[in-house]
């Protein structure tokens, strides 16, 4: 049985063609990039070949590019190392309620050492107010850390009017892009964004590997410290082979591609939830189907069905679906998204799944999923179990 | 003896000295210093704070001693420009501010500061339109009193607050000077003002008393460098007795205000309804929720500002001129000027400002006095 894989906010497949450059890198690419001979020399052009690639995609400069380890080393560093740089300016920090672990957890870990954070609060379909924003921002405020799309119910956060209030304030302004770059148009010009973090398994690329934007000005201590590495920004061999595949990987979500792609996800969506309401599977969409969405993401409430049940018997069924983000999928703590749109007594938040579309995701997987969602809702129900 | 110039000065309540006498007197010590006399003193200045701002319903730590409404609105206006000259240049205030407002600007212009005065209508009152307008990038202070000390005018500071929520970055300072129980506090602590002035002798606090409310979170540049006292804000050996007689005032205010406004509007109606009878007057204030209930400004024609004051003076009533329409030298900052009253109106102003002591009764006498004095003015003109 083929799996039908629809959980592409959690990590996507390596696509062929990234899959042909990271083999041809690593099998002939094993030049250290900061060495002078030939070899390395031939791995560093390689490395700044990609990171020319991957600066224009968000229209950068190349020199603003430092890789990391991915998503999550990206937040770290530029929530982190702002703060420690930037204490004598002030101590208060505004992100939302809604982020992804990586960057509320150094947030929490911040407020601990001293520093005020307001986590904006969203309302049912995820948004954030602009007027909370601008009633947060204070004199004290060093960091603006807002993502520009969620991973659980792909609410897109107003990136562009937030930077456009914070340009001429001493706040630095980070955004996760972690879900909305294979997406959304990214402009750290037009947006005013200081910082970016993205991550390329998102986007069909290896893991291991994203980068943090970081516009001139921007500085502060490099979280990983050691060698003298992306100008001092990150120290570690760099991993040229993934830096290879992540720039292939970025070159094939052009700015049609991702237009594309947000149609044909919108499309999904539709299909799916006219498909599940002609089977009479009782649900009801948690944030909403519009076009102002991330629309890979796909977050239903399934009503008396518990997730548990639910993400078990489809994994039965091949079918891979989230709970929740990936990263709290695996525990039983509640997706902190409903709880922060819908409150922690609310029944969405045990009852509830999370599809997200891919690359490879066709109709008929979502045929597969929807006969198999209402095979299993009608099972449970007809035994009158309440699970 | 009828005191109507309440705007100008306050007397001190006998209560009040009594406190500062007794801090005075028992508690002399600085606040900084380690020794138990020093704590001892550190607690009691802590305890005013806290008192002050239970009554005021904003946070202990958003309160800052000063040396009275002068100095406050010189800190917040300079301080705020200071701090933040790398964002902007540009600062708003109204054409009818104080002259502690106004000439704070007037030295930021010569800094190389823009300031913005914006026009008042035929009330003395600014439009939110206007306000609206004169925003800009570059703004980085609005500055609007509560009250106007002239007229009594009411700013429509909640509008302003509201308009500058779309503003985030912009320092509200309100000039609250005239404001405190007057039964507007809802309006000058609104959700988005900043920065308030107040002083302590215009409630029956002793001179050289003052506070600013600074919200948490935004910031100025001190304007008084030293031993850091003030969280580093505001450096200088804490006044501590008139700190603690300033508490004590502002509680006795605040328990008299919902019986004192009420007084203050029925002796204004008294007087309004009477003198406004008369040919040659010309009446500036009105009596409603738009106007403070302590302040009643009127012009009588053809008699200078001046010569009615002493008259009334010899009468034992204490009126006063409308500060800035005293003398042609400052004809052009004035309120009334301000409102494009004519010279010829502008300088016959007077005022009279009511306090929680005044009384009906003075007020009837008041307008005895005023129909004798009228009839010898008639015959002068």
């Amino acid at each position: 049985m083929k799996e039908i894989y629809l959980d592409n906010a959690a990590t996507t497949p390596v696509s062929d063609e990234v899959y042909t450059e990271l083999m041809d890198k690593y099998k002939n690419i094993y030049g250290n990039a900061s060495t002078l001979y030939g070899l390395g020399r031939e791995s560093k052009a390689i490395m700044e070949n990609s990171r020319d690639i991957i600066a224009k995609s968000i229209n950068a400069d190349p020199d603003d590019i430092v890789f990391t380890s991915g998503g999550s080393e990206s937040d770290n560093t530029a929530i982190t190392q702002t703060a420690i740089a930037r204490k004598s300016l002030g101590n208060h920090i505004i992100t939302t309620a809604i982020e992804h672990e990586a960057v509320l957890r150094p947030c929490e870990a911040l407020e601990k050492m001293g520093f005020r954070v307001t986590y904006l609060p969203v309302d049912e379909y995820g948004n954030i107010s602009l007027d909370d924003f601008k009633a947060a921002l204070d004199d004290d405020t060093i960091l603006v850390s807002i993502m520009t799309g969620n991973n659980e119910v792909g609410s897109i956060m107003p990136i562009h009017e937030i930077g456009e209030i914070l340009k001429d304030h001493q706040a630095w302004f980070h955004t996760d892009a972690v879900q909305a770059y294979g997406l959304l148009d990214i402009d750290v010009e037009r947006d005013h964004i200081d910082m970016l973090s993205t991550s390329a398994h998102k986007i069909n690329g290896p893991k291991m590997i994203g980068f943090l934007y970081r516009r001139k000005g921007v500085n502060f201590p490099s979280l990983i410290k050691g060698g003298d590495q992306e100008e001092k920004r990150r120290a570690g061999t760099e991993n040229v082979p993934a830096i290879a595949g992540f720039a292939k990987a970025v070159e094939t979500i052009t700015t049609e591609e991702k237009a594309h792609r947000q149609e044909k996800y919108l499309k999904f969506k539709h299909h799916i939830a006219d498909k599940l309401k002609a089977n009479g599977v009782e649900f009801e969409i948690n944030g909403r189907i519009t076009e102002d969405n991330l629309n890979h993401v796909f977050n239903i409430w399934l009503k008396g069905i518990s997730t548990y049940v639910m993400q078990t018997n489809l994994d039965l069924a091949g079918i891979a679906v989230s709970g929740g983000s990936a990263c709290t999928a695996g525990s039983i703590e509640p997706s902190h998204v409903l709880v922060a749109m819908y409150g922690k007594d609310s029944p969405r938040i045990s009852e509830s799944i999370r599809i997200s579309f891919g690359r490879y995701n066709t109709i008929e997987d979502l045929d597969k999923l929807v006969d198999a969602i209402t095979k299993i809702v009608n099972r449970v129900k007809n035994k009158g179990v309440k699970m | 003896m009828i005191y109507f110039d309440n705007s100008a000065t306050t007397k001190v309540l006998p209560e009040v000295l009594d406190t500062y006498n007794k801090v005075s007197e028992q508690i002399w010590g600085n606040p900084s210093s380690l020794h138990n006399f020093g704590e001892q003193a550190f607690n009691l200045l802590e305890q005013s704070r806290k008192q002050i701002a239970g009554l005021l319903n904003v946070h202990p730590d958003e309160i800052y001693f000063t040396s009275g409404g002068t100095e406050g609105d010189n800190w917040v206006i300079k301080g705020t420009a200071i701090e933040k000259r790398e964002f902007g240049k540009h600062l708003i205030t109204t054409s009818v501010e104080h002259a502690a407002v106004r000439n704070s600007f007037e030295q930021l212009k010569q800094l190389g500061y823009e300031v913005t005065y914006l026009p008042v209508d035929n009330e003395g009152r600014i439009s939110i339109a206007d306000l609206k307008a004169a925003i800009r990038p570059d703004t980085t202070l609005v500055s609007i009193m509560a009250v106007n000390n002239e007229i009594g005018t009411i700013q429509p500071i909640q509008e302003a607050a509201e308009l500058l929520k779309n503003y985030p970055k912009i320092h509200f300072h309100v000039d609250a000077v005239q404001g405190l129980g007057k039964g507007i506090q809802d309006q000058i602590f609104n959700d988005r003002t900043d920065f308030a002035a107040f002083s302590g002798h215009k409630f029956h606090a002793p001179r050289g008393t003052g506070f600013i409310y600074g919200r948490r979170g935004r910031r100025i540049a001190p304007l008084m460098n030293g031993g850091g006292q003030e969280k580093n804000q505001r450096s200088g050996t804490e006044n501590l007795p008139g700190i603690a007689a300033m508490a004590k005032a502002i509680r006795l205010v605040l328990e008299k205000e919902p019986s004192a406004v009420e007084t203050e509007r029925q002796i204004k109606q008294l007087i309004m309804d009477h003198i406004s009878k008369f040919d040659k007057v010309t009446i500036f204030s009105k009596n409603d929720d738009t106007f403070a209930p302590h302040i009643l400004c009127f012009a009588i024609k053809g008699v200078r500002g001046e010569t009615i004051v002493h008259a009334f003076e010899k009468q034992g009533i204490y009126i006063s001129t409308t500060s800035a329409c005293s003398s042609k030298d400052h004809a052009e900052s004035g309120t009334l000027n301000a409102m494009q009253v004519p010279d010829d109106i502008a300088t016959s102003a007077v005022r009279i400002s009511l306090g929680d002591h005044n009384t009906l009764d003075e007020a009837k006498q008041f307008v005895k006095v005023f129909d004798t004095l009228y009839e010898e003015f008639d015959k002068l003109s």
